[in-house]
């Protein structure tokens, strides 16, 4: 029933290359190659202003790309973007469903659009699904956050799509909420839809099967979480105890030292050169002040990636 | 939990049929909208008799009493019947009998008299010959709306004069057309708007004005509510979006269609000549005419603010060169191009001639062609505009 090839022969989902996208004289996607395998969650991760959702909105054909080329399940990014359409669920940054639409009329709306055979039942049966039976007709811009993004998430999964590019789907969402949404991504992927999805939240990237690091536009790291922390090389030390305040300010332009991190009451502090970084533990240990050797976690290596750049970018 | 997206899709139509759906589905989601929005909704029916009771009072001065001049030198009963008869309506104030065409002139030029009756001095002997003689009204139209009523009054009051008149063996003359001929001579203006003319009009510029307010909206208002995005990343095409966003409001201008034919009617009782089925029509045409313009300024302006300044920067001209303020034929030819280029232009030359003149379709295909190149032309730059991606 579905025309044209949904499943490459890579077996990618996503495969794009050299991605450029410039807004007047800023490059704010800059040369970027990403690949997506078909089943998998992958985590998109950078900080503010990075260019997350631009590169999403050249994924499905909201933004031309200035330079570059790819393909979405197997259909050309520049002159598909119609076939794409129909088979991309797109959840975009800010809610941007009709708030003076009941939470029925929204998804009836979305089963129209896209051509289902019975959008009032196809409706139906999305709102017992994610639960919203019971406020079916209250009005979308009534919701609170966190059952705004499970209807967005609800409208975009409807017409069944191959693909889902989430962005930033759980911000503003209670841990509980994150915890359900993150549950029902799995589920899909279990199922067969690929998923992009940016967050910045580390917890999710960790739930993620791979993850991609973007910063000003240009792609650092990507992979799996394990292969990201071990090529990242960091010996990372958790310094727990009093005084760490001043340890933090003191460690930050150390040689020998690339990250310093404060994590609730421990602070992460790692180094590319590992003896260098024994030898700072030993001589800073004290009585009041343990020094533990600890894998790097996900996190740490963003922290360095991000130190790393900054300096080099000045 | 879920159900089964993935490989498995829901079942969907023919690619016609999705097409008609997805129209479908604009159509109804902007109907809801537009119910939902209740200060728009209560202006859909207030603004058009708002404006209409306004403007119709306002302008739709129907003086009486207007200071006239008889000029004949005719004294037998007939032309005294009539002059009685055009006293009775009302509008004629008989102050003066001219002594002779210079003197009337004068009369009008300083003026003194809006009107000059004149009957020629063999008025009755030519009349009982059955040879038509003119009955001449002279009239002052610098003002028409107020020389308008009186003229249309006279044409009934003469005739009616001349049934009591007519008895016995001259009882033939009652039958069949007037025994005379009324000639007007609208002096100075020879245009000669009628007072008639101006509630249809208002039927025309109202139209115009919530029209074009209401689709100049519709692209910006997705725009600045952050929907747009996520409509765009939809497959809907945009000419499905445009037809599906316009369709609602040509309901809402056949309600404010007929909101205004009843009050043009029953209040200022303005009769209606022609067709209803001529009418009805033409001003959906006239509608869609505007709707589509309005959208097209949509898919132009950056923001609703934008969208409508550039109504206003329409509205203007529409007003003053579409024929509605000034005489059409009365403007430089340079100004009548502009004109020409108004739908407001050939709504009005529709609407007067249906409701005055009972024209039908074939007299008026000229002017509905217009109105519907212009909506062509304007449905096509809108769909060409329309930004599909957001760059
Ligand atoms: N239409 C646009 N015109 C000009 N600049 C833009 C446009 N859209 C985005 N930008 C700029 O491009 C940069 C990247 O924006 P983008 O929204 O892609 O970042 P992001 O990674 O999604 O950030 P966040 O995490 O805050 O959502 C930002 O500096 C933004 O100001
Ligand atoms: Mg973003």
């Amino acid at each position: 029933m579905t025309a044209a090839p949904e499943t490459p022969a890579s077996g990618n989902a996503i495969e794009v290359s050299g991605l450029t996208k410039v807004f007047g004289t800023r490059t704010v996607v800059d040369n970027l190659s990403l690949r997506v395998r078909r089943g998998h969650i992958q985590g998109f991760l950078g900080p503010n202003g990075s260019g997350k959702t631009t590169t999403i909105r050249m994924l499905c054909g909201l933004l031309t790309p200035d330079a570059g080329e790819g393909r979405c399940l197997g259909y050309d990014i520049r002159t598909e973007q119609a076939e794409i359409k129909r088979r991309v669920g797109y959840m975009t940054q800010g809610f941007s469903l009709y708030r003076d639409l009941t939470i029925r009329e929204n998804l009836e709306f979305v089963a129209r659009i896209y051509g289902l055979e019975a959008p009032e039942a196809a409706a139906q049966a999305a709102l017992e699904r994610l639960g919203l039976g019971a406020r079916a007709s209250q009005l979308a811009g009534e919701l609170s956050g966190g059952w705004k993004q499970r209807l967005a998430l609800g409208a975009c999964i409807l017409p069944g799509p191959s693909l889902l590019l989430l962005d930033e789907p759980t911000a503003g969402v209670d841990p509980k909420a994150r915890r359900d949404f993150w549950d029902e991504i799995h589920h899909l992927a279990n199922e067969g839809l690929t998923v992009l999805v940016s967050t910045h939240y580390m917890d999710e990237a960790e739930r993620c099967h791979e993850i991609a690091y973007i910063l000003e536009g240009k792609l650092l790291v990507s992979g799996t979480i394990d292969d990201i922390v071990a090529s990242a090389g960091l010996t990372t030390y958790v310094v727990t105890g009093e005084g760490l305040d001043a340890l933090s300010s003191e460690l930050r332009h150390a040689t020998g030292v690339d990250m310093v991190a404060r994590f609730g009451a421990a602070l992460h502090v790692g180094g590319r050169d590992a003896a260098a970084m024994k030898a700072i533990a030993q001589s800073h240990a004290s009585a009041t002040q343990s020094w533990a050797h600890d894998k790097a976690t996900l996190e740490d290596v963003f922290i360095d990636l991000m130190t790393r750049n900054h300096r080099s970018g000045q | 939990m879920s159900g089964a997206p993935g490989d498995v899709r829901p079942a969907r139509r023919g690619a016609l049929a999705q097409s008609w759906q997805r129209l479908v589905a604009m159509f109804v989601k902007e109907f809801i909208q537009l119910r939902r929005d209740r200060p728009t909704f209560a202006m859909i029916v207030g603004i058009p008799l708002i404006q209409l009771l306004l403007f119709g009072y306002a302008i739709n001065t129907d003086p009486k009493h207007l200071p006239t001049a008889i000029l004949t030198s005719d004294d037998s009963p007939i032309p005294r019947a009539i002059v009685g008869a055009l006293r009775a309506t009302d509008y004629f104030d008989i102050k003066y009998v001219a002594k002779g065409e210079a003197d009337a002139d004068a009369l009008i030029l300083s003026n003194k008299a809006l009107f000059v009756i004149q009957m020629p001095p063999d008025f009755s002997r030519r009349l009982v010959r059955g040879e038509r003689p003119t009955l001449l009204i002279v009239a002052d139209a610098t003002d028409p709306t107020a020389s308008s009523g009186a003229i249309a009054a006279a044409l009934g009051a003469a005739n009616q004069a001349l049934d009591r008149e007519l008895t016995g063996p001259l009882a033939a003359l009652a039958q069949g057309p007037p025994p005379f001929e009324l000639q007007v001579q609208r002096r100075y203006n020879p245009a000669g708007e009628t007072r008639r003319n101006i509630v249809p009009g208002l039927i025309g510029t109202i139209l115009t004005m919530t029209m074009l307010i209401y689709t100049a909206l519709s692209v910006t208002r997705e725009i600045e509510r952050g929907t747009m995005e996520a409509l765009l990343a939809m497959p809907v095409k945009p000419v499905e979006i445009m037809l599906g966003k316009i369709t609602p409001y040509v309901v809402v201008g056949g309600v404010q269609m007929a909101t205004i034919l009843i009050v043009a009617s029953f209040l200022f009782h303005v009769p209606i000549v022609g067709s209803l089925l001529v009418l009805v029509p033409l001003t959906l045409l006239f509608i869609i005419a505007n709707l589509s313009l309005g959208y097209t300024l949509s898919t132009v302006a950056v923001n609703q603010l934008q969208a409508i300044q550039m109504t206003f920067f329409f509205f203007l001209p529409s007003m003053l060169l579409s024929g509605f303020l000034f005489p059409f034929y009365g403007m430089p030819v340079w100004a009548q191009y502009i004109g020409e280029a108004l739908p407001l232009t050939h709504y009005l030359r529709i609407v007067r001639s249906v409701m005055l003149k009972g024209s039908g379709f074939v007299d008026l295909a000229a002017d509905a062609g217009a109105l519907a190149l212009f909506t062509l032309v304007a449905m096509s730059i809108a769909v060409m505009r329309f930004r599909q991606t957001l760059d």
